[in-house]
């Protein structure tokens, strides 16, 4: 066996390759590095998205194509509410932060953070609803299928946060700013900011770049 | 900041899981973000998105250097984004986090550079004989 031939080393002990003993985990210790791991791998849903949109976006099937369709001041707005979102939620971590920290403080500053990426869902659904309305729907050519998937996609995860921000609001009125109520927010803070960081590639890639042709 | 994550490592397997959980200030060993640092990241964002929009729809500047200036100042958010909301630093979590965003950049620019290079290739070599004839006549 194997296992003898180890026994004589130098001090008569066999080797050990792993380790045997058990590490002691404190709870929620390694959630931060594992939502860091989650939101990579959103990283590459959204590569994916932006290839296709790289590779189908300038196939208008004989429609109307972004110079004609997007209006950059409605885009520049979009903008503007989910970067205030990304401020107002940095400020809610600020004051959770704090020693002693409020609880009503915190759930001010996210409802603000709410109030702004809902005003941009608001304004997404009417472009979206626009372009449906001038037959420039998902439907008319390749490059509108490609764009719909791409700007959805990410206003679906914007939905998704919402629905997580209301329940934390929820949460943290029930059970205050406990270590898991915390760790909860610092992973949503994490999925809101990576949120803002995947619309500047939109708002550079489709709406800019788009209208530039 | 750096000093915990630094003890961390060099505590080596005995204690590094350990050491997560009396961090920086006492929860999960993630950076924080300062009210100086979201200010200053704010400002530049704003900055950066300005910008690209303002020249876009004024088209002061040509095409060309109109696409450069907007894809620099895109990169640029980003980095800006990651380093004061996100507090990206290359020791955070004892570098592992880091190197799951190099990673997945790493993937993402094989994915994007492969599609397009093949996708664009696709087209020109692959167009019907008729549409193909019918450009190169033009």
């Amino acid at each position: 066996m194997s296992a003898q031939t180890f026994e004589a080393t130098a001090n008569g002990e066999a080797p050990l390759f792993y380790e045997v003993e058990e590490h002691h985990h404190p709870e929620g210790a390694s959630t931060m590095l594992g939502f860091w791991m989650y939101l990579m791998s959103d990283c590459l849903i959204f590569a994916i998205l932006f290839a296709c949109y790289a590779v189908l976006g300038r196939s208008y099937g004989g429609g109307e194509g972004p110079r004609e369709l997007f209006e950059l001041p409605l885009v520049a707005l979009n903008t503007a509410m989910l970067l205030f979102s990304s401020l107002t939620y940095g400020f809610a971590m600020l004051t959770m932060e704090r020693p002693g920290a409020s609880v009503r403080a915190v759930q001010g500053w996210l409802i603000v953070t709410g109030l702004f990426g809902l005003a941009f869902l608001c304004i997404e659904l009417y472009e979206f609803s626009n372009l449906i309305h001038e037959g420039a729907g998902p439907w008319r050519s390749a490059f509108l299928s490609s764009f719909f998937t791409l700007v959805g996609t990410h206003g679906l995860h914007v939905t998704v946060g919402l629905i997580w921000l209301v329940t934390l609001v929820v949460q943290i009125g029930m059970h205050g700013l406990g270590q898991a109520n915390r760790r909860r927010l610092m992973c949503l803070s994490m999925f809101w900011h990576f949120l803002d960081v995947i619309w500047i590639g939109v708002f550079t890639i489709v709406y800019l770049m788009g209208v530039l042709g | 900041m750096s000093a915990d994550t630094l003890h961390t490592s060099a505590n080596g397997h005995d204690h590094g899981h350990d050491d997560h959980a009396h961090g920086d200030h006492g929860h999960d060993g993630a950076p924080h973000g300062s009210l100086r640092g979201y200010l200053i990241g704010f400002l530049l964002s704003v900055i950066l998105t300005a910008i690209p929009f303002a020249l876009v729809m004024t088209g002061k500047l040509d095409g060309t250097t109109t696409a450069v200036i907007v894809l620099a100042m895109a990169a640029i958010q980003v980095v800006v984004h990651m380093v004061f909301f996100l507090h990206m630093t290359t020791t955070a979590e004892g570098g592992w986090s880091f190197l799951a965003l190099l990673f997945t950049v790493i993937v993402i620019v094989i994915t994007l550079a492969g599609s397009i290079w093949v996708m664009y290739h696709m087209n020109a070599n692959m167009m019907p004989a008729a549409i193909a004839e019918a450009m190169s006549q033009q």
